[in-house]
């Protein structure tokens, strides 16, 4: 393996601001006082199990956005 | 229990069109199998669809079907974790592991450790990351064979004794053959199959939770309400909501660091075919969040209570529920059909893993400290011999070892593999750290965790941190973790302080995009 010393100053681009949108999910699944309960039900399901799986179909919306509107 | 004849033949015959499948996918795409990296990537020329059910494949595993429902069958509402968990990797996955692909792809990397080894130029901390890829997958293989044991007790096959050996022993030479023979290409085509015979058997089951049930109210209604949610923590302590969202963040961190996973990541055609996954593949949290209630869909139809399986609970314990459930609630045929499902679901990743860990002991232990000299052929063919050894380690492991040991270690193989992230993932963003601070970093999280878990007798794996007489009890890779930044930065800092030493990146950054 060749090691060769880097030190040219980078050319770095700017990261998209839409790449923020990716740290909503965090909190919201993190901070569990936001979904333990069980009312209200949605479709028989406790609250806590839908809060939760509504945050799957979220969160991949979330990541389709922002696939879309970066390069 | 008596052996179920029509559930074993449908069993029997989709393990025999999967073995087909395996052995032809030598073919498929056609590249020179004597090249690591054809064998052990695949060629890496997966495109967005057969990368998303590779990856389902990989890391959805056939002991998260059983052990997964298990936990929520015995302690309710905590099993959920895995969804928070599985769907918080995603966005990680986005912005990082294109990074990770691109240079990888730009100076040949296949392992984790080879990145690490050019980006560092320390060898034995590329040594490091690769002995806790291989010590953290090892369990991980094992725990998949556990998961075809249960499915194959299911089916009323003894699993006793050595003639009980036998139905896992042919499992796993049908495997082994496979992988040897096809790589990567092997558990590529059998996801494919896989990941549709579980959605299958998924739909099949929310179906008859509307039939019998009426729907998804009346089944949460026979769930007793303390497992329903998580139980409010006391005062001065964070609780279980700690250990929850730990967990889920966690096992999130801890899962792109794994070598299997690593190895599907790389083994992807383009960068975009990683970023387009990561909105693609929260579709199997979803699944999974469905297999989660088989575990209450278990605790309604009241398996435990049936006499016909109380031999296997108590063999197999809490891990029997999904298996019962499924014998209970489906027709022979389809409960042979839903067990192939899980079945195959632990070939697939088996198989991963034994490439992935065979990648990392050829190219960072034997081509780095025993043969440097060695052709691309003869790197080739060591790492399907390894292939072969690390099943036949975990297979060992399997038969000669009591299963808590198996699931312990697969709970320690989360925190071990944690402790590489410093260097492989922070790494992909800064050099900032010196090699060996890293090392340190790297030892002080691995004997923290492992000691913590020693403590709490391989129970679990949580560690109570006290601030100002505040309890907040978590799960230990995090504090680990924590422990690990801690020493990589204060020893970063004091070798920069008393030397100046010379930095070996093979990597410049225009190769990280």
């Amino acid at each position: 393996m060749v090691h060769r010393i880097d030190d040219s100053p980078v050319r770095r681009k700017r990261p998209s601001p839409w790449l923020w949108l990716l740290l909503i999910p965090y909190p919201a699944l993190l901070w569990v006082p936001f979904y333990n309960r069980v009312e209200p039900q949605i479709l028989g399901f406790p609250f806590f199990y839908a809060y939760q799986m509504a945050f799957v179909v979220l969160t991949a919306i979330v990541t389709a956005l922002v696939y879309a509107v970066t390069d | 229990m008596p052996v179920n004849w029509i559930a074993l033949t449908v069993f029997v015959l989709c393990f025999a069109g999967v073995t087909v499948l395996g052995f032809a996918s030598a073919h498929w795409r056609k590249g020179d199998l004597d090249l690591l990296h054809e064998w052990g990537l695949g060629g890496g020329t997966f495109g967005t669809l057969i990368t998303w059910f590779l990856i389902g494949g990989d890391i959805y595993t056939a002991y998260t079907f059983i052990a997964v429902p298990a936990v929520a069958f015995g302690a309710g509402a905590l099993a959920f974790f895995a969804v928070p968990y599985t769907t918080l990797i995603y966005p990680i996955t986005f912005v990082v592991f294109p990074r990770m692909w691109s240079v990888c792809r730009r100076h040949g990397y296949i392992t984790a450790a080879d990145f690490v080894r050019g980006r560092f130029g320390n060898r034995w901390l590329a040594l490091a990351v690769a002995l806790t890829g291989l010590l953290a997958t090892m369990p991980y293989i094992a725990l998949q064979l556990v998961g075809l044991e249960v499915v194959i007790a299911g089916l009323g096959v003894t699993t006793e004794g050595l003639i009980g050996h036998l139905p896992l022993l042919i499992a796993f030479v049908i495997l082994a053959a496979f992988t040897y023979t096809s790589g990567l290409r092997a558990p590529a085509t059998i996801a494919v199959v896989k990941d549709l015979m579980i959605y299958i058997v998924i739909i099949a089951a929310v179906g008859v939770v509307v039939r019998t049930f009426g729907g998804f109210g009346p089944l949460f209604a026979a769930v007793p309400p303390e497992k329903l949610i998580l139980p409010t923590p006391p005062a001065g302590s964070t609780g279980v909501y700690g250990v929850y969202a730990s967990l889920a963040l966690g096992s999130a961190a801890a899962l792109f660091m794994y070598p299997h996973a690593i190895t599907a990541i790389l083994s992807s055609s383009t960068r975009n075919v990683i970023r387009r996954n990561s909105a693609l593949l929260p579709a199997y949290s979803l699944v999974l969040a469905f297999l989660t209630l088989l575990g209450f869909m278990a605790i309604a139809v009241g398996v435990k209570a049936k006499p016909e399986y109380a031999a296997l609970f108590a063999r197999y314990s809490n891990q029997f529920a999904v298996p019962a459930l499924i014998l209970d609630i489906f027709p022979p045929w389809f409960a042979g059909f839903s067990f192939a499902a899980i079945g195959i679901g632990a070939l697939v990743p088996a198989a991963i893993m034994s490439i992935a860990a065979a990648n990392l002991w050829t190219r960072n232990i034997h081509l780095e400290f025993i043969n440097p000299r060695a052709t691309p052929a003869e790197e080739s063919r060591m790492a399907k011999l390894v292939s072969l050894l690390v099943k036949f380690g975990a297979l060992v492991f399997v038969l000669g070892i009591p299963k808590e040991y198996a699931i312990n270690l697969q709970l320690l193989g989360g925190v071990w593999i944690i402790q590489t992230l410093p260097a492989v993932l922070i790494g992909l963003y800064t050099r900032w750290f010196n090699s060996w601070a890293l090392l340190a970093g790297w030892a002080v999280g691995m004997a923290f965790g492992t000691l913590v878990v020693d403590a709490n007798a391989f129970k679990n794996a949580t560690y109570v941190l006290s601030v100002g007489g505040y309890q907040l009890p978590g799960y230990v890779a995090i504090y680990a973790l924590a422990a690990n930044l801690i020493v990589a930065v204060v020893v970063t800092l004091l070798v920069n302080m008393v030397l100046r030493p010379e930095r070996r990146d093979a990597t410049v950054a225009a190769d990280y995009v």
